[in-house]
């Protein structure tokens, strides 16, 4: 197991690398400085600005200084709110984010593994049909179009829930979560019930039904942790897209979190600030990735003898 | 001459043998959700490409005394608030939506099938060092790059195309590599090499025609991913740019006249989802009706 744990994070390390140095050269390479933009500046004053953010440097210089600045967790300032650090505001961000994302996971998991399990136990019925068919739904239906559509049926016509926010008004969290969650429910009532079909046929629970274990025990002691694994070894993409799904969810619900600061710097073209969230969010991802593997290991011995030899 | 007869009329009389693509089209055709999605794929697509020729108005053509109306027999899906007809600004951005679909997922079909077919036929240690990349590619945060291209480098059409087939290929590697490596041990592999047949042509012959199943189905269920990424983009303002439309936008406008103006929103919508929807049924379909696990009922 360790060697296991060893060996992905040996795997991840040159990841997060290679991400710090994609972005940097992207970023750098990006057409119009981030001052040509804005108003005519004298040259004295771009010049002045230049130094201050140590664009006067060789390309490798700056790039070396920003990678010393990070192994310090500094992100540097920001282009645009002068005198804030890309740090300041991504921790303002972060936990409203953080909570958004947590409600939705939960949201899907709940809904998704129940709905899943239940399919499972009577494929081809209606108790089948009619969980996967809302989950087909689901898959197709983009959270920018379940969103709004939600806003208009719930908070305008039925004006059972405000519109937008996050923490003002009671009630303002609960659209955005379903939103955000609705899609990684569906997937993951698909792939419980994949998982589930297949877990359901095999010998060892015939074994387990055959020494006359109740029913709900032989669900819930015996087919549910390996009928599940696909949902664990999910989780690491369904984290990476919460994170990428929040950009829209936050835009949609103008929620203050780290994917709506996120796109708003793509258009003011803060480079620093695109920069360092990207960064951020990137390493968040390659870590998240990491546990989900390691949690998926931990459950599912197969994958760990791999690296026992 | 006689002789020759005979042997026809024997063929003839045999019974009829029933290939792996005349099965997987019969269980296909019994699937009626993927007919479904069939059918209205093919409606959908003959739609917009012959938008031009089969709705009287054009498509940056206003009316401002009409201004934003509802449904009526004259503009079947009503207006928006330039009088523009939302019929015809649905199929013309179904054009743009649909084309970035096929052309992104064609991107990631040539770079997928062609990366896998190499590292499977190679094997050992060109074959670990390619899948090696592909792991670590595969580890990057691809969403969050896509955007960030976009930013970078403008709002390019071009651009999109490549950025999205460089993400969407990955996978198509992974299976067809799977695919050629089981294929490769194979006899009629071994008898291609004897006869002197070099690697290309017997990877173009005798292993992608083999390999084509999965290669359909994924290459089905690639391009509601495709469209569905573009449509986000396009929502955040980072994708396609007016004039040019696509569903995703069609959507981003309709959202901000929403209260007043519902149908805007809601036919724009509809589009997408039912298209996405009749996607994700004929790749399912075509899953059930191609891999050969699945039992044959």
């Amino acid at each position: 197991m360790w060697r296991f744990i060893g060996f992905r994070i040996l795997q991840a390390i040159p990841v997060i690398f290679a991400v710090i140095t994609i972005t940097f050269f992207l970023v750098r390479a990006a057409p119009g400085g981030p001052f040509s933009t804005e108003k005519a500046v004298s040259p004295q004053v771009k010049a002045a600005l230049e130094a201050q953010y140590q664009l006067d440097l060789p390309a490798h210089e700056q790039y070396f200084s920003y990678l010393s600045d990070l192994a310090k967790g500094d992100f540097g300032p920001s282009f645009n709110y002068t005198g804030r650090s890309v740090d300041e505001l991504i921790f303002q961000g972060l936990p409203v984010t953080a909570e958004l994302g947590f409600y939705a996971l939960l949201i899907a998991l709940v809904i998704g593994t129940i709905s899943g399990v239940i399919a499972a136990l009577k494929p081809n019925s209606a108790q089948d049909y009619v969980p996967m068919g809302i989950a087909m739904v689901g898959i197709c239906m983009p959270s920018f179009l379940l969103g709004p559509t939600l806003v208009l049926v719930f908070a305008i016509w039925l004006e059972w829930l405000p519109v937008s926010g996050w923490g003002d008004i009671p009630g303002d969290k609960i659209l955005p979560s379903i939103t955000l969650g609705a899609m990684y429910a569906a997937y993951i009532a698909r792939l419980s019930r994949a998982g589930m079909l297949e877990v359901l046929s095999q010998d060892y629970l015939r074994t387990a039904r055959a020494k006359g274990l109740p029913e709900y025990k032989v669900i819930l002691k015996h087919a549910l942790r390996g009928g599940l694994l696909p949902v664990i070894t999910y989780l690491g993409p369904a984290f990476a897209g919460l994170l990428s799904g929040s950009f829209v969810v936050e835009t949609v619900f103008q929620v203050p979190g780290l994917g709506r600061f996120y796109i708003q710097a793509a258009f003011n073209r803060d480079y620093t600030m695109i920069l360092g969230t990207t960064i951020f969010l990137a390493t968040l991802i390659v870590l998240f990735n990491l546990l989900s593997d390691v949690l998926a290991a931990w459950l599912n011995p197969r994958l760990r003898y791999q690296f026992k030899k | 001459m006689r002789k020759n007869a005979t042997i026809s009329e024997k063929v003839d009389a045999m019974p009829k043998g029933v290939s792996l693509w005349d099965d997987a089209w019969l269980r296909l055709k019994k699937n009626k959700l993927a007919m479904f999605g069939l059918f209205f794929l093919m409606f959908m697509i003959f739609l917009c490409v012959f938008a031009p020729l089969l709705t009287p108005y054009g498509y940056e053509e206003q009316d401002l005394r009409l201004g934003a109306t509802g449904p009526t027999l004259a503009h079947w899906l009503g207006t928006d608030i330039f009088g523009r007809d939302m019929l015809t600004r649905i199929l013309y951005g179904g054009r743009v939506s649909l084309m970035v679909g096929f052309i992104a997922t064609a991107v990631a079909l040539l770079i997928g099938v062609t990366y896998g077919a190499i590292a499977g036929y190679a094997g050992g240690k060109t074959d670990a060092l390619m899948m090696r990349l592909v792991d670590i590619i595969y580890a990057l945060p691809f969403m969050i790059f896509i955007v960030l291209l976009m930013v970078v480098f403008g709002r390019n059409l071009l651009l999109l195309f490549l950025a999205i087939g460089a993400v969407e290929w990955l996978v198509m590697a992974r299976i067809v590599r799977g695919q050629i490596q089981n294929l490769r041990q194979q006899e009629f592999v071994e008898a291609a090499i004897s006869i002197g047949l070099s690697p290309a042509a017997i990877i173009r012959k005798h292993l992608i025609p083999n390999a084509l199943g999965p290669i359909i189905v994924y290459t089905t269920l690639t391009i509601p991913n495709v469209m569905l990424l573009e449509a986000f983009l396009s929502f955040l303002g980072l994708g396609i740019q007016p004039p040019q439309s696509s569903w995703g936008l069609l959507i981003s406008y309709g959202v901000e006249t929403m209260e007043e103006y519902p149908w805007l929103l809601i036919f724009p919508g509809l589009a997408l989802t039912l298209t996405l929807f009749a996607l994700n049924f004929l790749g399912d379909g075509l899953r059930d009706a191609l891999d050969p696990k699945a039992s044959r009922d």
